[in-house]
């Protein structure tokens, strides 16, 4: 049971990460990249590893994606 | 601009995230956790302020100095602490036998690291906010828009 949870967040993660590579809306690419780091947390998690967790989610989550919102801002939305 | 959704959100939101935070820098040397992350989750609290009292108030913005006096005074609590170790002979940031070594499990349980921590989480904090800052209103006068 718990394997299978962790194949599906690790494919989870892969389809995020290609999205994200993919996607030309720099917000959604934003969102999705913060999805991407709280399933990388969970993982860490998993791992045993609850320090990583907590600055994965706290960095990867938390502040690049303000710094990235705050990138768009300044610049344009869209990827030309 | 007055943003209702933002301004509650942001009223339930806000105290948390720094409780939580404060827990962690708090419980840095008994539980996951530390001085980084702790930092970094104060951090994003400041810029989450930032962002919701940004258009309401003007008396509500946090100034540039707040998060460079954040940053300055962390880097010299770790600094002093590690100097407190020198002052009676010995390495820089000697712990055991310098600074009373508390009970363990405690709060107060292991010295200079809690004092450490704290620093650690305040140059963390003033830095992360300090980036969003710099990023959102530095060299707003060179280029005029936005």
């Amino acid at each position: 049971m718990l394997a299978a949870i962790n194949l599906l967040l690790l494919l989870f993660l892969v389809v995020c990460a290609i999205v994200v590579a993919r996607t030309k809306d720099l917000l959604s690419a934003t969102i999705i990249f913060s999805a991407y780091s709280m399933v990388m947390s969970i993982i860490w998690q998993q791992l045993h590893s609850p320090d990583v967790a907590i600055t994965e989610a706290a960095i990867g989550a938390g502040a690049t994606s303000l710094l990235f919102l705050a990138a768009i801002s300044r610049t344009g939305r869209h990827e030309e | 601009m007055h943003d209702m959704i933002l301004e509650m959100l942001g009223r339930v939101l806000i105290p948390a995230t720094q409780l939580f935070g404060a827990y962690i820098l708090f419980h840095g040397h008994l539980s996951p956790g530390g001085g980084f992350s702790g930092g970094t989750i104060i951090g994003a609290s400041f810029i989450f302020y930032s962002l919701v009292y940004r258009f309401s108030a003007k008396k509500h913005r946090l100034r540039h100095e707040t998060s460079l006096w954040f940053e300055i005074g962390g880097a010299l609590i770790y600094v002093g602490a590690g100097l407190v170790g020198i002052l009676f002979g010995r390495h820089f940031l000697t712990n055991q036998g310098v600074f009373p070594i508390g009970e363990p499990g405690r709060i107060w349980s292991s010295g200079m690291i809690l004092l450490v921590t704290l620093g650690i989480g305040a140059k963390v904090a003033g830095t992360v906010f300090k980036l969003f800052q710099e990023l959102l209103e530095g060299g707003a006068e060179q280029d005029g828009h936005h």
